[in-house]
């Protein structure tokens, strides 16, 4: 192993600006990730070529993969940034930001698309109020391991990066989202508005734009089986529809 | 009369309780968060949360949690807190299991209850190992769901700078930065609720997000803010070491059966598989027959600090305990803790369930904070009819969460914080509510000059930091700031290193002077920003050394080796009764809140006393 590491990162001085690449080579420290990378360039941030710059600017917070702000592109793959360690990365590395979110500069974007997309679903339990009820319904332990799946979900946006159906320009609400809606209709409560779901995700920017390309799974740090909501999904949007043409 | 206007800061699980406590009764909310609030600290919470619902036959009582809080926080925390909080515990589960909640089952279905430290109940509710997660995602989607109602307005992305006071001192607002742009604007309220977490970050690294700076919590310090029991900073007993930052191995693994334990034959080399049983040190169960590996966070701790520094049987001489979970069954591992597993699979490269994981105690979480007020019932209870509920001296702003001060006292149990932040929360906005009824003029009536002047202060602020171009860097500072807190203001504590941290972190004041900015644009200039937060980092490390200096005993986290009694076993010996006189003396002197006010020449400090009127300190006892 060298003592040092070359990255090369894509930048940004700000939206609409043009992107520019950047070369930095930080000291190899043992079992580091790339938040340590970018935290020795904002400690020395001199570029390879000996130009003072300011820091590389990125979103990050957690540093354990279960916040997922450091969300970014590395060796092109899109991944968080906390959990990439260098020893598994062939070098140089490369950080781009994520490519379906407005770039707000460097590495960050804004992922506020994939919040209204929660909206749009109604991703909650509406209760009564917060005041003592008891408890709520008795659960099968299996049931409650089938929503812990969908309910880690962490709204990094892997899944839509990968997404070819997922574009900048559209509306297409995305894999998370669908996988939020299943974890809502098959919760006891929230299962109640399942209807007002389904017929969400029957308009614009709703489930039939899901091309079943299956990237997200495979991209999906959490490994959410987002593919099978959405399959669970389709029949009951079906179903959905014909109970709507018959009771109109 | 126009409607009341409330601002919370910060979006963690107190954050968001405050603002569905005040969302609920019709009130329109603005939310400030640095992050959108779905990433907020809370998800890093894993083990679970507190609640004495008593469904495993042992006999368990909200009584019973209340009496272990309090001896856990070696009997600092002012009770009626405790006491209030752990009664509720049972309701406040009920209503996030209500809220969808996933959290584990028992085969009946009911809901699943683990151990945790400081208790001998199986009390602790829990979501596989990320119950934090999983607790804040439930109040993100309440919330979530008033913002599509129109009663929330969400600044996410914007960070709190300074509060706006009225000619009498009152809390009339905020001022606030958009990160993004860096534009600096005052915004309205007539009550204000910082739920801004705690300031691991003063350690450089910790078990905490990159976003617990303290920042806000010392602005307002600076800003009059009493800022109460800095010094008791909890050490969790087991977290994996790392460049950037110390990741938590939550206690729920010890919950679970897990053991810690070092070889017998120091500098032992072999792979753990081949040292026998006999040939291993379980030093917490030896020493703690009754509550083994589930002793409070403070004293496991201590004692592996004690095991590695002073004893030398850290793993290869270094610094570093097994945590073994090995013998438990992978299905009862992937389904109780999976969360765990999986982050020390991907940050340590091994499998848990295969391999002894490596951990060392790492800072944590700070049972110090704003100094907040209450008022009691006769039957000690808080009074939730009180404005006084959870406000910081400077009247308006209210402190909740990590930030506050309140209900653990020199030592957090294991799975309390989540329920403190619950509780807070689910007082606080009744108690702001209660706070504006008796209000003397709105907010909107107040004249804007004062609103224009903090605005522009901290306009000026900005401008003056982004001039900076010296030769220190900001972020090199902070390293070595937080390396230097790490060596001298952790587990053990001697007054020359922080009497000597005196005039070091006071060169520190003048080194930030000397930074250059590094970057002077406006677009998300994380720099500038660093720069103010790095400033008020080196305030609160004042705030934490001066009263760790001062205070002249052993509590909880706090621990001075120089002044460690040893307490004998026998209670019925007269070595005890000589160590009970001893204990009495400085109990008495020293049972008392530290109060740190800002000054110009460094924190002044003071005490008041603790209301320990139900439960009656005695000295602690574990084994």
């Amino acid at each position: 192993m060298s003592s040092t590491i070359e990255v090369h990162i894509k930048r940004q001085k700000e939206a609409g600006k043009q992107p520019y690449w950047e070369k930095f080579r930080v000291p190899y420290q043992a079992s580091m990730n790339v938040i340590t990378i970018l935290q020795e360039i904002q400690r020395n941030p001199v570029t390879t070529s000996g130009e003072k710059v300011a820091p590389v600017a990125w979103d990050c917070s957690c540093l354990e993969e279960v916040c997922g702000a450091c969300t970014m592109v590395i060796n092109g793959h899109v991944r968080q940034s906390c959990s990439a360690l260098v020893d598994k990365l062939e070098q140089p590395i490369v950080l781009e930001p994520m490519r379906k979110f407005p770039v707000v500069r460097d590495l960050v974007v804004n992922r506020q698309r994939m919040f209204e997309s929660l909206k749009k679903i109604q991703a909650w339990t509406a209760i009564d109020g917060t005041y003592d009820l008891g408890p709520a319904e008795k659960q099968a332990p299996q049931h409650q391991h089938e929503l812990y799946l969908f309910a880690r979900c962490m709204t990094c946006g892997c899944c839509v990066d990968a997404c070819p159906q997922y574009t900048r320009e559209g509306d297409f609400v995305g894999p998370a989202a669908l996988g939020q809606a299943y974890l809502f209709n098959n919760n006891k409560s929230a299962r109640f508005q399942a209807e007002e779901r389904l017929n969400a995700l029957m308009g614009e920017g709703g489930i039939q734009d899901c091309g079943n390309a299956q990237n997200c799974v495979r991209v999906c740090p959490k490994d959410i089986p987002l593919t099978r909501a959405i399959a669970k999904l389709n029949g009951a949007t079906m179903a959905q529809f014909f109970k709507n043409l018959l009771f109109k | 009369m126009a409607q009341s206007r409330f601002i919370v800061v910060g979006g963690g699980l107190a954050g968001l309780m405050t603002v569905i406590k005040l969302a609920e009764a019709g009130n329109q909310v603005d939310l400030f968060s640095v992050v959108p609030v779905k990433r907020s600290h809370s998800v890093c919470a894993q083990g679970g949360i507190n609640g004495a619902v008593n469904t495993k036959g042992e006999g368990d009582s909200p009584e019973t949690h209340f009496y272990d809080t309090v001896k856990g926080g070696d009997f600092l925390a002012h009770q009626p807190f405790c006491k209030d909080m752990c009664y509720q515990g049972p309701a406040i589960i009920y209503l996030m299991d209500r809220m969808g909640v996933p959290f584990n089952r028992t085969n009946e279905g009911l809901l699943d209850f683990r151990r945790f430290g400081g208790t001998l109940y199986n009390r602790t509710a829990f979501a596989g190992a990320t119950t934090g997660q999983q607790l804040l995602y439930a109040l993100d989607e309440q919330v979530r769901r008033f913002e599509a109602d129109g009663l929330v307005n969400k600044y996410e992305r914007y960070e709190f700078l300074g509060v706006v006071k009225d000619s009498n001192g009152s809390c009339r607002g905020i001022v606030a930065v958009d990160m993004d742009t860096l534009e600096i604007k005052s915004f309205k309220a007539d009550a204000v609720a910082l739920a801004t977490g705690g300031p691991g970050l003063v350690y450089g690294r910790s078990t905490n997000s990159m976003i617990n700076t303290g920042s806000a919590a010392s602005s307002v310090y600076q800003d009059g803010a009493k800022y109460a029991n800095g010094e008791f900073i909890q050490i969790h007993p087991t977290a994996i070491p790392g460049t950037d930052k110390l990741r938590l191995m939550s206690e729920s693994a010890r919950g679970e059966g897990g053991r810690v334990w070092v070889p017998k034959q120091k500098g032992d080399s072999r792979p753990p598989r081949q040292i026998s049983a006999n040939e291993r040190w379980y030093f917490l169960e030896e020493k703690y027959p009754r509550f083994g590996n589930l002793v409070p966070r403070d004293i496991a701790a201590q004692e592996i600090y004690n095991v590695c520094v002073n004893e030398g049987y850290g793993l290869g001489g270094g610094n570093m305990v097994y945590l073994d979970l090995t013998h438990i069954p992978r299905e009862q591992l992937d389904k109780k803790l999976f969360g765990i597993m999986e982050i020390y699979e991907k940050f340590a490269g091994d499998d848990p369930r295969d391999v002894p994981m490596k951990i060392f105690p790492a800072v944590h979480y700070s049972m110090g904070g704003l100094w907040v007020d209450y008022e009691r019932t006769p039957d000690g209870f808080l009074d939730r009819k009180s404005p006084r509920v959870h406000m910081t001296n400077i009247p308006g702003l209210y402190a909740v969460g990590e930030v506050d001060y309140q209900y653990h006292g020199a030592n957090r149990l294991g799975a309390n914080s989540l329920l403190s932040c619950l509780f807070g929360g689910m007082v606080t906005g009744p108690a702001m509510m209660e706070y504006v009824k008796n209000l003397n003029g709105a907010s909107g009536d107040q004249p804007g000059s004062i609103y224009d002047d903090a605005e522009s202060r901290w306009k000026d602020r900005f401008n003056q930091i982004l001039a900076m171009d010296g030769e220190e860097n900001p972020y090199r500072l902070h390293h070595e700031m937080g390396e230097q807190m790490i060596r001298t203001c952790t587990i053990v504590r001697f007054n020359k290193a922080l009497s000597e941290n005196e005039g070091y972190l006071n060169g520190l004041s003048d080194r930030w002077k000397k930074c250059s900015v590094l970057d002077t644009g406006i677009t998300r200039n994380q720099s500038a920003l660093f720069m103010n937060h790095l400033w008020n980092m080196i305030e609160l490390a004042k705030v934490i050394n001066k009263g760790a200096l001062l205070r002249d005993e052993c509590r909880g986290s706090h621990l001075k080796p120089d002044l460690k009694m040893e307490q004998p076993k026998d209670q019925n010996s007269p070595e005890y009764k000589e160590f009970l006189d001893k204990w009495h003396k400085q109990n008495d002197e020293w049972l008392k809140t530290t109060i740190a006010q800002w000054s110009d020449e460094g924190p002044q400090i003071s005490y008041e006393p603790v209301d320990t009127s139900i439960i009656k300190p005695i000295p602690r006892r574990y084994d």
